[in-house]
């Protein structure tokens, strides 16, 4: 279908703000008399605290409250009765700690399908290098940083678990005293008769592939500014992707009623799932109402941030599949081992999802996903960009190469033997898929990076440098249906000029949510994009009900309430015009700022005297508005693929990405310039992820050992190549204007790809990421490679 | 201990006591309410906090701020015109597709701009080095390049016999 602002490269909504420096972040707004807050991290990996002295912190001037697990109650006991903050300086017993999910799903009604709640706002037993004894809150930083070196806390250390081998180990201490040898879930499914898939099989393949952990880094940390309103209700503008859901989680810590809680989102510096949970909030609205409800801020370092938030999960995959000689796989088992550190947040849901995803991109006769997300006393792994998807696709691209290798089978009609097609339903979940552009995306990214004429060129390289051919393929999905509830909301009011404020739910973090939203608005009303005010912030106060920025599900999740307010008002002003003109509404349409005939496209009157009308006549005056929520009871499947070509070095383990494309179906692109953005930055940050990036820990004391932007080694611009973005617009019946995800897509199949042109370049297969320099060395060293 | 300084921003003059303690960026930030230049890491690894002194970009959260004493600071808000028409370097940011988030946009804005104001060619790897600096997590740098190539127009060198070219490490 042709449209007008749909599927063109406008210019993001808020370009200008950033651009100028006139955005603002959390760090940007103060209250006057607005104090500081820190928090004391624990030093062992696992301890007991046996007992905190704060008085030297307390007797400091300048200090203003010292907290310890023991304030916790109290101050939770004072907010929880409306009128009696003061009450916070009184010694109130019989109040237990509270435990609280962090984790941003929506809400369930269901007990069943809560996160565990294991999460104290500071505790009494540190689980990580990090985790949360005390908090101070002074008059400035530096008082505060002084404090906390005044906290004298007496330690009980335990043995520290910092793998899951140690922790799943017979006789291994339980890090939560409820979940089994340190078994945080382990549901996974099986498809079919597993065993005799394999059995009938003419060949029998397995392997076995691991994953890293590593850090979002998003520019901006972690950061949050509290205080306590006049109405006694607490008010925290956060850095956040979840705004309604943090409300409902420091509502949940605290114990109190979730309308006390009101939370404000202002421009965000990145997220990437990190900020789809519950971090610093509750300890900052517990710092506000120690000091009477007085404006605290605390803000993470990012030494703070690389430990004390999430991080993504490492995985460790054992992988069998049978294959008949023709390349049609009869049945995959698959095992994984997730670490997810200290805490719960995310990670039964990661290994779950990682193994749901994955379904959608093969089909097989028998498949069975046994998954142990496992607890250990390294900093929490939650979410971050892919979900899980980034780690079994990595594990099974890779191992699909090496059946096609193994069998001698070209590796890219190995895998379309046996993709799925259009019409394909899910045997678990029931999902359809409806629209399915991974052959067209293969083809496209075959033809881009010359894939038959260099693959012919490669042939038997004995020298230095050796280039070689990788590609993979992923599938993800739009947002979390059938597993959580998926609501969109979105409000529009239209002004006299006929220019609409549009408010949202869903969250702006970077990703380009807001100028996509007003392309579909512009669209669907025939106005110009300037006509369309997106209000960015989000303030559960104001904002539509939406739960936020995860799960690439708001362009089609969102997207569905937005398109639909829209309607609503366009359906509005054409019976405005139709009650002014008796020219039936149904032969009516909105163009370039008029009310036109539809067929004819002859203009019947500006869209402003219709606006004008909505707000004046004296008789059937008002305003044009519309406020929609939208269920999305449904998925819609985007799928992709990376081709890659690198070049190795034997003598230095160096490998050099010379080209990569990746060509995504994320059906109806709205925005190409945006999207092509997206496929940038997920393709680099999965650069990272295949080659140089892994936070390291001392294996034997937990403690990290690169939590800084120096060590940790992200990518800067002189380490990624050209990246190639293509689309196969394949649109989706089910989305607004055909879309489908794409926010995290691009950063599934790059490593794979990589990891193939590697093996294809030097015959030797890397089977854990990183593949940095050190690793590569020493592994072409063990295969004999390495001259000299 | 407070130090008097002497220093000007976006072509203002100022003179006030600082406490030796503080960098410069805490002084644009708390005191002249120039938020533009943003905190990131706090140890000069990241780029978000630059702007730039006499004319050179440098990292903010490191520099004290009485080192500033007697220079003249220019940052992100002291870029676009008086009636916000954007820079060349802003406008190419913005037509360009180089922003997301936002986070480190100001320092490369300035970072570019002081190249471009300094009238030299570059090549395309040592625009890259010049900018290298700065860490991004949202864009895989692709439009940053090509924004602050827009930007250098006419001084960027591409035959391969330039001086420029040979004298860059790829």
């Amino acid at each position: 279908m042709a449209y007008t602002v749909v599927g063109k490269s406008v210019s993001r909504a808020d370009a200008v703000a950033k651009v100028t420096g006139k955005a603002k972040y959390t760090d940007d707004f103060s209250e006057r008399g607005m104090l500081v807050g820190k928090i004391l991290h624990s030093p062992y990996a696992h301890a007991l605290v046996k007992s905190i002295d704060v008085s030297k912190a307390k007797a400091l001037p300048g200090v203003e409250a010292v907290i310890t697990h023991q304030d916790i109650p109290k101050i939770r006991y004072a907010t929880a009765i409306p009128g009696v903050i003061e009450a916070i300086a009184t010694d109130e017993v019989g109040v237990a700690e509270l435990k609280y999910a962090t984790a941003g799903h929506p809400f369930s009604l269901d007990p069943s399908h809560r996160d565990k709640e294991d999460r104290y706002i500071l505790t009494q037993r540190a689980r990580f290098i990090g985790d949360n004894i005390a908090a101070v809150v002074a008059t400035d930083a530096l008082t505060a940083s002084k404090a906390l070196k005044l906290i004298e806390v007496e330690y009980e250390e335990l043995e520290a678990l910092t793998t899951t081998e140690a922790a799943l180990k017979e006789g291994a201490p339980l890090i939560h005293d409820d979940c089994e040898r340190n078994i945080l879930s382990s549901a996974g499914y099986v498809i079919g008769d597993i065993e005799q898939a394999l059995k009938e099989s003419d060949h029998l393949i397995e392997g076995e592939y691991e994953t890293s952990i590593v850090q979002h880094c998003h520019l901006e940390n972690q950061i949050s500014l509290a205080y306590v309103d006049s109405d006694r209700r607490i008010v925290i503008m956060t850095s956040t992707q979840i705004p309604h859901i943090v409300r409902r989680i420091v509502a949940q810590a605290l114990g109190i009623s979730w309308g006390r809680v009101r939370v404000i989102k202002p421009y965000v510096g990145g997220g990437f799932g990190n900020k789809q949970d519950v971090t610093v909030e509750p300890l900052n609205a517990v710092m506000s109402l120690a000091v009477g409800g007085r404006p605290v801020k605390l803000e993470l370092s990012r030494e703070e941030a690389m430990i004390d938030t999430r991080t993504r999960h490492a995985f460790k995959f054992k992988i069998k599949t049978g294959v008949n000689s023709d390349g049609k796989i009869n049945g995959i088992q698959i095992e994984a081992v997730s670490n997810t550190g200290a805490y719960a947040s995310h990670g039964h849901s990661i290994a779950s999802s990682g193994g749901g995803k994955f379904r959608y991109l093969y089909q097989t006769k028998a498949l069975k996903y046994e998954p142990l997300t496992v607890f250990t006393n390294l900093p929490v792994a939650g979410a971050m960009r892919g979900y899980g998807t980034p780690q079994i696709f990595f594990a099974f691209e890779s191992h699909i190469e090496d059946i096609s290798r193994k069998l001698k089978l070209d590796p890219i009609e190995l895998r379309k033997i046996n993709l799925v097609e259009t019409g394909h339903v899910d045997p678990l979940n029931q999902t359809v898929i409806r629209s399915c552009g991974i052959r067209e995306c293969i083809d496209k990214g075959k033809e881009l990076i010359k894939w038959d004429a260099k693959k012919a060129l490669y042939k038997e390289q004995k020298g230095v440098k050796r280039r070689g051919l990788g590609m993979a393929c992923f599938s993800y999905a739009s947002g979390t249906y059938p597993v959580a509830l998926e609501l969109g909301g979105a409000r529009i009011v239209m002004n006299q000029d006929g220019s609409v404020q549009l408010q949202l739910g869903a969250t702006e973090i970077g990703q380009g949510s807001d100028t996509v939203f007003a392309q579909m608005v512009a669209e669907v009303l025939g106005i110009p994009m300037h006509m369309v005010h997106v209000i960015s912030t989000q303030d559960t106060d104001i904002s539509p009900f939406d739960t936020g920025s995860y799960a690439s599900r708001q362009t089609y999740v969102s997207g569905m309430a937005v398109e639909k307010a829209a309607l609503e008002v366009k359906r509005k002003v054409l019976a405005v015009a139709h009650s002014m003109t008796d020219i039936p509404a149904h032969l009516l349409d909105l163009k370039q700022q008029h009310i036109v005939m539809k067929e004819s496209g002859e203009r019947v009157m500006e869209l402003e005297v219709a606006a004008m009308q909505s707000y004046y006549d004296r008789v059937h005056a008002q305003p044009i508005t519309s406020d929609v929520t939208n269920n999305a009871r449904i998925n819609a499947i985007p799928y992709g693929v990376t081709f890659a070509e690198v070049e190795v070095d034997i003598k230095t383990g160096k490998i050099k990405i010379l080209e990569i494309f990746n060509v995504h179906d994320s059906g109806k692109i709205v925005n190409p310039q945006l999207a092509e953005g997206q496929v940038h930055g997920g393709v680099g940050m999965a650069i990272g992820y295949a080659i140089s990036e892994q936070l390291l820990f001392d294996e034997k004391t937990g403690q990290p050992l690169n939590n800084n932007l120096l060590d940790y080694k992200l990518p800067t611009i002189m380490d990624i190549p050209e990246i190639g973005a293509a689309f196969v617009e394949k649109e989706d019946p089910t989305g607004p204007f055909g879309v489908k995800a794409l926010g995290e897509p691009p950063i599934i199949s790059p490593a794979p790809a990589i990891r193939n042109a590697v093996l294809d370049a030097t015959g030797v297969a890397f089977n854990r990421i990183p593949m940095n320099p050190q690793r590569v060395f020493e592994k072409f060293k063990e295969a004999g490679l390495t001259l000299n | 201990m407070f130090k008097r300084i002497a220093f000007t921003v976006n072509g203002k003059a100022y003179d006030f006591e600082v406490d030796v303690r503080e960098s410069l960026l805490e002084v644009l930030r708390n005191h002249l309410g120039l938020t533009g230049a943003k905190q990131g890491c706090g140890v000069g690894e990241c780029g978000a906090c630059s702007v730039l002194i006499d004319g050179v970009p440098h990292d903010t959260c490191i520099f004290l701020a009485v080192w500033a004493d007697g220079k003249d600071i220019r940052t992100i808000e002291g870029v676009a015109g008086i009636n916000g028409e954007l820079s060349q370097v802003q406008q190419a940011f913005v037509e360009e597709g180089a922003i997301q988030c936002g986070f480190c946009t100001p320092g490369l804005v300035l970072t570019t701009t002081a190249l471009k104001e300094s009238g030299k060619d570059y090549t395309r790897e040592e625009l890259k080095r010049e900018l290298s600096g700065h860490l991004c997590r949202c864009t895989g740098y692709q439009n940053i390049a090509k924004a602050a190539e827009k930007s250098l127009e006419g001084h960027i060198c591409t035959c391969e016999d330039s001086p420029h070219y040979k004298g860059a490490i790829i």
